[in-house]
């Protein structure tokens, strides 16, 4: 199973490291395969650095991507997590 | 981190501080760092073990910062613990922990210099970020890194010879605090972004007697540790990722440096004179104007090949005719030189345009380069052209035109340098009046057709590094056949031979600017040959000079013969070797052997 869906990155700071470990800490406790897209350069979801490198600022956009029997429950708590702007401001 | 983008070569230019020539691996400079040695494994087992050692130093950091941060959440501190989680999984991140070892086999390296090298990496990603607070992430990265450094540092590698290689050493600047901190034996040169003549790194450099270049003001951000670079102390010049080519040429550049500096330069000046009266003019090779001061210090007498490769590969658009004008500038009718030769661009195509399939030539020494691809993008080559006409305006120039394998192209050559300064005589621009023009003779076709080329042309030049590469067919810089190349193979020599005899038949000069003008094994051979001129690395100017000084024309006349009754190459080389050791003991002491 697919499922994707884009979400916007609105909290003050975007991606930094904080967000970005909640981010991974989420996706990896999923057995789906799970990619984040930005500008065309799509990225392994569960990486630490490579979420990092992709330098999402505030007002980015990301599109999640997810492969697997979970991809729909992934995506619904991943996007659950930017919307709430990572627990921040 | 995208792929391992093919390696551009960088020049930079700063203030020689320290003078000398130095090749190596850069080490980046962070004054927060640990210093981190470099050794290279020499075995497969090594790299394993190597491995094994970053992989439990993982482990081992891991542990810690779970350690750490149950500690923490004893205290009650909740706030700070989700970093230590950050670093948990950046360390834990597979192509971290890959791209590390990886860089442990590929490279052959220690675990330590190959962690270097993946920070390195990523903080190159990071400093492109435009967010502040996004960029400033690669701290976490590297506080990782120090972490598994510090654990790395625990556990001994099982080498025997464990002293760590030379490396040169890249930073901001060297304060006296980092001289002291460091291990500072284990630099072979410095170059730094900032300082002058009297910094503190100037001064360090000197004491310990290795090259220097500061004030290059963006070295720390255009290297990184692992990359090949030259660093050139006397003019100033530091050259990341050279090609092959260059590399080599640095190489010897390197070598008459530590012999020149065995002798004494205080006669350079004198001419190059044999004792019955035969004068050679001699000549310096050089690619930077920052050259000249060192080409007048060791004796040239006018420069006798000014390669112009760099104008085009150390940047990101074309030169314009203004750039490629200022360098010809600088160069031509300066004080103390008779004459300067610049020879036009000879290179491939590829150092032009980034594309790719220009690249993928299977044979690039033999194909679309040099003259060849200037007659192909004649827009392109007016452009320089232009440029050396007007520069030509004041002083005497040569313009030299490189791979010239027939009538056809010096004449379609000469065609397009006389529209240019037609054309620029009609915009009101001055150029010189007498330009004299020569070919490169380094084709073997050339040297059959030498009678016709010389009716063309004001001078010929012999190039000898791709003449004897293409004569005996051996690509220079493959280390599996390079024990064919033989400067004085009987057929070189002959080559050698027909090419001065056909110049001086149509009463035209014949110079030397290859690597053997410079080699001083060669210099009594090369008078017995007539050559009129000479052209080498300044550095080996002066003991040219001396042995031609020391030497007559007659008894090298005589040398030549003997040795043209040899067969075998090798026979040659070594009558020629001993004859200069015995005529020539003080010059030969120093490099006994391994000309």
């Amino acid at each position: 199973m697919v499922e994707i869906k884009t979400f916007d990155i609105i909290n003050k700071f975007g991606m930094h490291a904080r967000p970005a470990a909640k981010l991974v800490g989420v996706a990896t406790q999923y057995k789906s395969k799970i990619y984040f897209e930005r500008d065309g350069q799509q990225i392994n979801g569960k990486s630490m650095l490579s979420v990092l490198t992709m330098a999402c600022p505030q007002g980015s956009r990301i599109t999640i991507r997810a492969e697997g029997r979970d991809a729909r429950e992934a995506v619904k708590a991943l996007g659950k997590v930017i919307e709430d702007k990572f627990g921040e401001d | 981190m995208e792929n391992l983008d093919a390696k551009r070569t960088i020049v930079l230019k700063g203030v020689g501080v320290s003078p000398g020539i130095v090749i190596g691996k850069a080490y980046l400079f962070d004054r927060f760092d640990t210093q981190v040695p470099l050794y290279h494994l020499k075995n497969k087992t090594l790299v394993s073990q190597e491995v094994r050692r970053f992989k439990t130093a993982i482990k081992e950091t891991e542990i810690q910062l779970q350690e750490l941060k149950n500690k923490l959440s004893d205290l009650g501190g909740m706030e700070p613990l989700y970093i230590i989680d950050v670093h948990i999984m950046i360390m834990k991140d597979r192509r971290f922990i890959d791209t590390t070892v990886q860089n442990i086999r590929e490279q052959a390296v220690n675990a330590e210099w190959a962690l270097r090298i993946t920070i390195d990496k990523y903080r190159e990603i990071f400093d492109k970020m435009e967010e502040d607070y996004l960029r400033g992430r690669i701290s976490d990265i590297q506080f990782v890194g120090q972490g598994i450094l510090r654990n790395l540092a625990g556990k001994k590698r099982e080498t025997a010879q464990d002293i760590g290689e030379a490396v040169i050493l890249v930073a901001k600047e060297l304060s006296p605090a980092d001289t002291a901190q460091i291990k500072i034996d284990k630099f072979l040169g410095f170059a730094t972004d900032f300082g002058g003549k009297t910094s503190h790194t100037a001064i360090v450099a000197q004491s310990m007697g290795i090259p220097a270049v500061v004030g290059l003001e963006k070295i720390t951000r255009e290297v990184k540790t692992n990359d090949d670079i030259i660093i050139d102390g006397s003019s100033g010049v530091v050259i990341v990722n050279p090609d092959p080519e260059v590399l080599k040429r640095y190489e010897g550049k390197k070598k008459h440096y530590s012999d020149v500096k065995a002798i004494s330069i205080g006669n350079a000046g004198l001419p190059a004179v044999t004792q019955d009266n035969y004068r050679v003019n001699i000549g310096g090779n050089i690619e930077f104007t920052e050259e000249i001061p060192s080409a007048l210090e060791h004796g040239a007498e006018n420069i006798g090949l000014y390669r112009t490769e760099f104008i085009y590969i150390n940047r990101e658009q074309l030169p314009t005719e203004e750039d490629h004008f200022a360098h010809y500038r600088s160069i031509v009718g300066v004080p103390g030189l008779a004459w300067t030769t610049i020879r036009t661009f000879d290179l491939g195509g590829e150092k032009f345009f980034s594309d790719p399939k220009l690249g993928r030539e299977m044979n690039p020494q033999m194909g679309l380069r040099a003259i060849r691809f200037c007659l192909k993008e004649i827009e392109l080559f007016k452009v320089q052209l232009r440029a050396i006409a007007r520069a030509s305006y004041y002083g005497r120039t040569r313009l030299l035109f490189p791979m010239i394998s027939g009538v056809e192209e010096i004449r379609q050559a000469k065609d397009i340098f006389r529209g240019v300064c037609d054309q620029l005589i009609a915009e009101g621009i001055p150029v010189g009046q007498d330009v004299e023009i020569g070919v490169m003779i380094e084709v073997p076709a050339a040297v059959i057709i030498a009678d016709e080329l010389a009716k063309e042309v004001d001078f010929f030049s012999i190039g000898t590094n791709d003449l004897i590469q293409y004569a005996l067919a051996i690509d220079r810089v493959n280390e599996r056949v390079s024990y064919l190349y033989e400067p004085l193979h009987p057929a070189v020599l002959r080559l050698l031979s027909q090419i001065v005899c056909a110049g001086h038949e149509a009463g035209i000069k014949v110079a030397m600017c290859g690597e053997m003008a410079g080699e001083p094994a060669y210099t009594m051979i090369l008078l017995g040959l007539e050559l009129d001129e000479l052209s080498m690395t300044p550095s080996a100017i002066p003991r040219i000079k001396k042995i031609i000084r020391g030497s007559t024309r007659e008894e090298s006349k005589q040398l030549l013969e003997k040795v043209k009754t040899f067969s075998l190459a090798a026979e040659i080389r070594e009558y020629v070797e001993g004859y200069m050791r015995e005529r020539f003991p003080e010059e030969f002491l120093i490099n006994n052997g391994n000309s």
